[in-house]
């Protein structure tokens, strides 16, 4: 009997709940589908997990037995995508080499660590949790849905942990990742490095295609190889550190030399560039700083960079890097580019949509589309006024966020004991920014 | 007849006293209700008048500016601008010296850099008015200074040189220092330099110049502290370090500031009886180590426990390197503190607890003419401050 009652209690506490089984909806709410213009007074109707419908009041046919909710006068957004964060706290590239393509986070990830609420309660749904910044490859990074989990496999979009895509490669120049051998000494150095890894890669590559599938005449395993071909052959993407304007102008340079996607990240310096940011192709994932400085290369870091991104037509995405900024005030960096001048539609769609084909994952997340993830977000009203919080958090038509509920509202606000394992030195220790 | 007629044209709005009048829809002046349609009169370098422009005429040759809110100079009770530079590298981290965890004597006007890129930096989002210096992280580290953000030299600058010492308890200062390694032994180092003081001031007192100790600058200091002529800043985040404060100043009767006091909200009432002010964490400091337990909402909880509170910009050692007193009350009033109570936390109840409110804090005749324009509610995150004005001129004319 003692043992029933255990094992009732270990599958009641299991957290992944199973998708929801009545279809749900959400009347009454200025609803911005990143799709198209916000909808007033839309009704979203979300079932199984998946978006099932969204429109204007009367055109969206809610079924007898849906759980209706009245959010009159609130705002739905679509669960918010974070390109560059530190929260789970993970690791990445040890100090024995400044090159680790075989090194992946999701092996290193606590999924019960305290920081995924304080992204829940910022409205974040998807997040890409990055190695950090002190070498200039510090590993895979893992692109996690933070639906309640047990395992690092319950948050993973990836199939496949052992074998397959599950991020992207996290990458650094700039000052960094300059450091006591085996690290550069020097931004040459560093290129220089780099390069010669990739031209390893190259060759790796050709030796699996004049392979032709033959098993004996394929080359030796190597994991860090393996993601290197992924890169070369555009399955994943290098998301990569870089502030200064020269230092961005290398890492385009360097794109181009081996073909390989790349988003900019953090890039203070864009403004400066962005013409040539936007001739390369390449998206940016910036953070907002309350004032330029604190590193060498951040001194030239402006509120204004997104709005100059935005008018070069170069596609961006807002990131917390969180400790650096928090992850529960991720509206607030879009909102500060909305001062400097960035349109509204392209300040909400860089907290979702950009970020999601960032990630290569629009086709699951980043807008309220009929047939994608049901992950949204309900404000108290408009988006980017200080006043407003997110009231609610809904991951695959879970609620895993309920301002209205005292044991959520504390890890919106803070307190005591309430962030157990999240310390300041996470930030500091991985380098980031 | 030309060229002097010229030279005049240069040379004479150097000389002519500012005569501006500043337009706001609403005009904070926090002496009072907010004044809908308000005019703000400046001649020279203080205020001359402010009312209803339907009471107040604008005289012939005054500029006329316009904004939609209009409030004073900010009031940034702490941080360390000016000591603490944009480039985060040795040269221009001047805030704490670590050869020795007590030394109250240096003198934040002897590392104070004007030209700052950050001092700038604040200064064109509002903030008008700063106490800054030494910083946290030694036992005692330095004093601080009360400054406006705009002068060419420190001396142009200071509104009250030695204004605070800066006192830091707990942990964090055995990050700097060997000695203390415990929070304890902190504590009874600087009893010791009380003591110390105590004794010092008592012989120097002698009748016989001869028997007087020779003269020590530290010493002096902290006399100064026990004679009330110089206010103790105490940083202390966590409840028993804010408990130890308390304990320290009544047992030496000092005047008090609480400083940071991330943990206020367990201890409101011993802190209320204790009658210090406290100067708050900036609402967004990133949260760990001693501030682990920070929240969003201890400002609205000290304004409910009745205790005098100003919110500071703090010290940063990384990224954002100065934050900004208008985004830290702005993060406050979005988690239970009225606007008002928001916007005083960062004007006129800073310059109380700075003991400089018959100067800044708000708008009224004769105070210095700090004045900055918004162009909507300061606090949210899309409003830019579009000009700013200190003792009268015009430093900042660019919306930010």
């Amino acid at each position: 009997m003692r043992k029933f009652i255990f094992f009732v209690l270990v599958v009641s506490l299991v957290p992944v709940a199973a998708a929801q089984e009545k279809p749900t909806a959400f009347r009454g709410a200025i609803i911005h589908t990143i799709e198209g213009p916000p909808i007033e007074n839309g009704v979203l109707l979300i079932e199984k997990g998946l978006i099932r419908a969204v429109g204007p009041a009367g055109s969206v046919a809610v079924p007898a037995d849906a759980i209706v909710h009245d959010v009159t006068g609130k705002v739905i957004l679509p669960g918010l995508v974070d390109t560059h964060s530190h929260i789970g706290r993970g690791d990445g590239g040890d100090a024995s080499s400044a090159l680790n393509p075989d090194v992946r986070i999701l092996d290193a990830i606590d999924v019960r660590a305290d920081n995924f609420k304080k992204a829940l309660a910022g409205g974040i749904t998807t997040v890409n949790v990055m190695p950090g910044s002190g070498h200039l490859m510090s590993g895979q990074t893992a692109y996690l849905k933070l639906r309640r989990a047990n395992t690092i496999n319950d948050m993973l979009f990836c199939d496949d942990p052992i074998n397959g895509i599950c991020g992207g490669m996290k990458m650094a120049n700039g000052t960094n990742s300059i450091r006591e051998k085996p690290f550069p000494g020097t931004r040459a150095k560093s290129a220089a490095m780099v390069r010669e890894l990739f031209v390893k890669a190259q060759e790796y590559r050709e030796k699996i295609r004049a392979a032709k599938g033959n098993p004996e005449k394929m080359p030796k395993r190597d994991l860090g190889m393996e993601a290197l071909v992924q890169i070369l052959e555009g399955r994943r993407v290098v998301h990569h550190h870089t502030h200064r304007h020269d230092d961005i102008l290398t890492v385009l340079r360097l794109a181009k030399e081996f073909g390989f996607r790349v988003v900019l990240h953090h890039v203070s310096e864009a403004w400066k560039v962005a013409d040539e940011i936007a001739k390369a192709g390449a998206s940016c994932s910036i953070i907002v700083l309350d004032s330029p400085g604190g590193k060498l290369e951040a001194v030239d870091i402006r509120y204004e960079t997104g709005a100059v991104l935005e008018k070069a037509g170069v596609p961006v995405a807002y990131h917390t890097d969180d400790g650096i900024t928090d992850s529960r005030l991720f509206i607030r960096s879009a909102a500060f580019g909305v001062r400097a001048g960035m349109s509204r539609a392209k300040a909400l769609e860089a907290l979702t949509i950009v970020g999601a084909r960032i990630l290569d994952l629009d086709h699951r997340i980043g807008s309220l589309k009929p047939g994608k993830d049901a992950d949204l977000i309900v404000l108290s009203g408009d988006p980017f006024s200080t006043y407003t919080v997110v009231e609610q958090t809904w991951v695959e038509g879970n609620k895993v966020f309920d301002r209205s509920n005292p044991e959520d509202l504390k890890y919106a606000v803070g307190g005591y004991d309430v962030y157990r394992t999240a310390t300041s030195s996470d930030a500091c220790e991985g380098g980031a920014e | 007849m030309k060229i002097f007629l010229a030279f005049l044209v240069f040379v004479c709005p150097a000389f002519s006293p500012a005569q501006i009048a500043v337009k706001g829809e609403t005009v904070h002046t926090m002496a009072g209700a907010p004044i809908r349609n308000g005019v703000v009169l400046i001649k020279g370098t203080t205020i001359e008048r402010v009312g209803p422009e339907s009471e107040v005429a604008v005289p012939a040759g005054y500029r006329i500016m316009t904004a939609r809110v209009v409030t004073p100079g900010l009031v940034d009770a702490h941080t360390t601008v000016g000591l603490s530079g944009i480039y985060n590298v040795p040269h221009d981290q001047m805030q704490l010296e670590k050869s020795d965890p007590i030394q109250p004597h240096l003198r934040a006007m002897d590392a104070y850099n004007p030209r700052e890129d950050l001092v700038a930096w604040v200064r064109t989002l509002g903030v008008t008015t700063i106490n800054t210096g030494h910083g946290p992280g030694a036992l005692m580290s330095g004093t601080t200074m009360i400054a406006k953000t705009a002068g060419e030299t420190v001396h142009e600058a200071l509104v009250r040189p030695d204004a605070m010492v800066a006192f830091t308890l707990g942990s964090s200062v055995s990050r700097n220092f060997k000695s203390p390694g415990t929070r304890a032994k902190g504590m009874a180092m600087l009893r010791q330099e009380f003591l110390k003081a105590q004794e010092y001031m008592k012989k120097m007192q002698a009748r016989d110049p001869d028997k007087r100790p020779a003269r020590d600058l530290a010493l002096d200091m902290v006399a100064g502290i026990l004679r009330g002529e110089i206010t103790a800043l105490i940083t202390a985040q966590t409840a028993p370090e804010i408990m130890s404060a308390l304990r320290l100043q009544k047992e030496f009767g000092f005047r008090m500031v609480l400083d940071g006091a991330a943990e206020a909200y367990l201890v409101p009432g011993e802190i209320k009886a204790a009658g210090v002010p406290v100067i708050l964490h900036p609402t967004m400091v990133r949260t760990g180590d001693e501030t682990k337990n920070a929240s969003f909402t201890t400002a609205a909880k000290l304004r409910d426990a009745g205790i005098r509170f100003a919110i500071q910009s703090g010290y940063e050692g990384y990224v954002p390197k100065v934050r900004v007193v208008l985004f830290e009350a702005a993060v406050a009033a979005a988690n239970g503190l009225s606007f008002e109570d928001a916007l005083r936390s960062v004007t006129i109840d800073a310059a109380r607890i700075l003991g400089v409110e018959a100067r800044v804090g708000s708008l009224e005749r004769g105070k210095d003419a700090d004045v900055v324009l918004f162009d909507g509610d300061p606090f949210e995150y899309t409003t830019r401050t579009c000009a700013v004005i200190i003792n009268g001129a015009i430093v900042s004319e660019t919306c930010r």
